[in-house]
């Protein structure tokens, strides 16, 4: 009874707070200024369409390598945590389910190509119109996920994918090492030629970088998937 | 256009709904992963706060087409913090792995989700 009260009363403060926050808030009618370089120079500088992923693959592209080193560590981890240990093996008969009904099977098949082709148009479109690689890669992890449900006994080759986003893993790194020497500094996607805005070939590394991050988010999270599986 | 209700406003009131229902989430309930969708209902409202404090008035998607020419940078709204936020849905998906795995251990150990029959000593 006493913790129920104490719940009622941290959330009531934490309402309190909420509610002197949103009435005190004012809407913006300009744009900050960093904000406002962005928005005028990112065009200009790099030739990208999508400011967000402009922001997000140039400006703030060492965050977003970070960004990825924190997936790596949760698959790893995600890992750690769910190894079958001998003693907690489980039992045959508990991982047998009966295959899915045609429904379903025919289902997924239908549907598993359009995912991953829609997953591939928003990573590929990432500098052109909303998305990017991080979208398009979990799009396409839930395409994997459609699988794994509609078939129990499909199995993932695990290796190989740990073996793809390793890859793609450091050839980001490499294309930041490209840009370090033919560019600005670290992941300058500069060091390739901007072209037009609004092209599909244009934004100088950032598509090339965008690709990566979607398979690397793709395989990364795919992986962890099955994990959770199993 | 003036609108009576701003858009920003109801962004506001939704994400910390949002949160509020999160908190309560946490805060209420005895089964584990109930706790874990409070924690992920607490991050998404707040992701939509920060969202929404990107908003300027009439502004429209920071992407270069027909809607926003490059030489009218003021129509946009704020970049900045749509891309935080990717950032930081990024890392919320990580947190609520890490905690579904260890739901999962704690449930292969005790077969229960119950926080309540997790009593010995911590550490």
């Amino acid at each position: 009874m006493i913790y129920r009260a104490g719940v009622l009363f941290t959330v009531a403060l934490f309402g309190l707070i909420f509610v002197r926050l949103a009435s005190s808030y004012a809407e913006r009618s300009t744009l900050r200024p960093l904000a406002e370089h962005y928005v005028s120079q990112a065009p200009v500088e790099l030739g990208v369409a999508n400011i967000v992923t402009g922001i997000l693959i140039a400006y703030r592209g060492f965050d977003t390598l970070g960004e990825v080193a924190v997936l790596f560590m949760v698959a790893a981890s995600v890992g750690l945590l769910l190894r079958k240990d001998e003693a907690g093996r489980r039992d045959p008969e508990e991982r047998r389910r009966g295959p899915a009904s045609e429904i379903v099977t025919t289902g997924s098949r239908v549907l598993l190509p359009v995912i991953l082709t829609f997953g591939a148009y928003v990573i590929v479109n990432g500098h052109l119109s909303a998305g990017g690689g991080f979208q398009g890669g979990a799009i396409v992890a839930s395409g994997v996920m459609l699988l794994l449900l509609a078939d129990p006994g499909a199995r993932l080759n695990a290796a190989a994918l740990s073996v793809i986003e390793s890859l793609a893993g450091m050839a980001y790194v490499a294309i930041g090492m490209i840009g370090l020497v033919l560019a600005g500094g670290f992941l300058d996607p500069r060091f390739l030629p901007p072209g037009e805005v609004g092209a599909f070939i244009s934004a100088g590394a950032i598509p090339l970088v965008s690709a990566l991050l979607g398979i690397k988010v793709g395989a990364e999270l795919s992986v962890i998937i099955n994990r959770f599986r199993s | 256009m003036a609108t009576i209700l701003p858009v920003s406003s109801i962004l506001l009131v939704t994400g910390f709904g949002l949160s509020l229902i999160g908190l309560c989430g946490i805060l209420m309930h005895r089964h584990l992963l109930r706790i874990i969708i409070g924690f992920a209902l607490f991050g998404t409202g707040l992701h939509i706060v920060i969202v929404a404090t990107g908003y300027v008035t009439g502004g429209t998607a920071p992407i270069i087409d027909r809607a926003l020419g490059p030489a009218e940078a003021g129509h946009a709204i704020d970049p900045i913090p749509s891309a935080l936020v990717v950032t930081a849905i990024v890392i919320g998906f990580a947190v609520t792995s890490i905690m579904l795995a260890y739901a999962v251990r704690l449930h292969s150990a005790k077969k229960t989700f119950d926080i309540g029959t997790f009593t010995e000593p911590k550490w």
